[in-house]
């Protein structure tokens, strides 16, 4: 993930944009030129009137902020859950030999494959795809903080026995501090898990949202519609991401020395 | 003796004590239910989807179409990863481009891919390969940024042509890297198609999912779930062994 954040040159900043803006010329051109056809592709200018209309009349505005409420709501319950599990499991070898294979199997199942369960259970409904996406987005999470705390170095752990620590002193002092960079790298990736349920279960479940929105938009042939969509949603991604790195950084500031 | 026994179906007590306790409670607090039935059930319901052929024709399609989808996303993304890798300035360059592009969540894809394709297997493959380029991209591109510098002296002491250097030098020395991409790629491949399945497409596990609920057979249902379980683990199995195999053979760190 961080393989891709090379330092770079002022220089290669303009290169950089330059290859951005001939991309997006090549686009204006194929869309023009209908080497694809207009109902798959939209031209540039039709997206950006697309979107602009939907951000001033306020129904992508909305959109927008019914999926990153779900998204948010979904990650900050999916990391709660995930680290106090996973230290739960992680702080004994007891429970990590017993529980850890049952986790081993679910982290490849889709989350997607357990909505079908949770419209049975809660039905088709804002609180459904909410479970969907805190369940979905808990893995990453929960698996990383059960690595972070099982791999806290013998040293410290002879250290709080020195000092007679009870095992949530322990956990809360030691543990927890020295498993942050895998958590906080678990809540990175399960960032981008609650955005994909989140628009799932909106276009499943027919809850407004983006994810609604660009599958309507589809729907009815509004090509210029349905890429504003997904422009918003790759905003919203990009952000997501950017904003998790930089905490990352700030909140590891210790760690380098 | 008795020991290794027990190590040996530890992994197996939990499962076993989720299942069991599901099981009563479907029986008895939840029976009759049409939205949850017991696990026996989903057995009997499992084998006789079994029979009638509708399980492997399912998962035949969804491995198929993320099959392809990766075989896809693999040569175009190694290639590119390739490339830029070795070219510092290629990799300046694109930068902004892949950093843009590659937060759009794959899912927001579907409606696109739906309106281009219509249902099959194009749509499907469509949006496993774009979900999968970009973490395979990024992969070998780190891949081959670590080639050894001084394989590279070598390369161009031997004259040797950009072509050559690639197949010669750059790949040989990456190529447990790459295996690190594949599956990793494998991972994300098979969750997407069965995603776009449940959302849209009309084959495979998940439309088959979705539609033993709709049609309130809560036993299939179940069932699918398990077996989606089932294939995804072993899948996912399978490419680790994969890797672990090629960084034993070609001696490099997994």
């Amino acid at each position: 993930m961080s393989a891709a954040r090379t330092r770079i040159p002022v220089a290669g900043v303009a290169e950089s944009l330059l290859v951005f803006l001939a991309i997006m010329a090549l686009w204006w051109l194929a869309s023009h030129q209908e080497w694809v056809s207009k109902v798959f592709l939209p031209t540039p200018e039709a997206t950006l009137a697309s979107l602009k209309e939907g951000l001033f009349d306020g129904a992508l505005v909305g959109n927008s902020v019914d999926t990153i409420n779900r998204m948010l709501l979904g990650w900050l319950l999916a990391s709660l859950f995930g680290i106090a599990l996973g230290a739960m499991i992680g702080i004994s070898a007891t429970a990590r030999a017993w529980l850890q294979p049952t986790l081993e199997f679910i982290r490849p199942l889709p989350a997607s494959a357990i909505m079908p369960l949770a419209i049975s259970i809660f039905g088709l409904n804002a609180s459904m795809v909410l479970f969907v996406v805190a369940f979905g987005s808990m893995w990453p999470v929960l698996l990383a903080t059960v690595h972070g705390f099982a791999t806290v170095q013998p040293r410290l752990r002879e250290v709080a026995d020195a000092l007679q620590m009870s095992r949530a002193m322990f956990s809360w002092k030691i543990a927890l501090p020295s498993a942050m960079p895998d958590i906080l790298a678990g809540m990175r990736l399960s960032m981008t898990v609650s955005l994909i349920i989140a628009v799932v279960g909106e276009m499943i479940a027919s809850q407004s949202g983006l994810g609604q929105a660009v599958l309507l938009a589809a729907r009815s042939f509004r090509a210029s519609e349905l890429f504003a969509g997904v422009v918003l949603l790759g905003a919203i991604g990009f952000a997501a991401n950017a904003l998790l790195a930089l905490a990352e950084k700030k909140l590891l500031r210790w760690q380098r020395p | 003796m008795l020991a290794t026994l027990l190590r040996w179906l530890r992994p197996f007590v939990f499962p076993a004590i989720l299942i069991g306790v599901f099981e009563l409670y479907t029986r008895r607090v939840a029976a009759y239910s049409d939205t949850l039935a017991p696990p026996s059930a989903a057995v009997r319901a499992f084998v006789d989807a079994l029979f009638q052929g509708d399980i492997l024709s399912a998962t035949g399609f969804t491995l198929m179409s993320a099959g392809i989808g990766l075989a896809l996303a693999f040569v175009a993304g190694a290639g590119l990863g390739i490339v830029l890798g070795l070219s510092p300035r290629a990799a300046r360059m694109s930068f902004f481009s892949i950093e843009v592009f590659r937060p759009i969540p794959s899912v927001a894809l579907i409606p696109l891919a739906m309106l281009v394709f219509g249902f099959g297997v194009s749509m499907e493959v469509s949006v496993v390969a774009f979900a999968t380029f970009w973490p395979i991209l990024i992969l070998t591109q780190a891949a081959a940024r670590q080639v050894e510098p001084i394989l590279l002296e070598v390369s161009q002491a031997l004259q040797l042509s950009y072509f050559q250097q690639v197949w010669k030098i750059t790949l040989p020395s990456m190529l447990p890297r790459l295996f690190v991409a594949l599956r990793q790629g494998v991972a994300i491949a098979l969750v997407v198609a069965v995603t776009v399945e449940i959302v849209a497409n009309p084959h495979g596990m998940g439309y088959a999912i979705m539609i033993a609920q709709q049609s309130m057979e809560p036993a299939l249902m179940l069932a699918w779930l398990f077996w989606i379980g089932i294939v995804g683990y072993v899948v996912n199995e399978l490419a680790l062994l994969l890797q672990r195999c090629m960084a034993q053979r070609m001696g490099g760190r997994p």
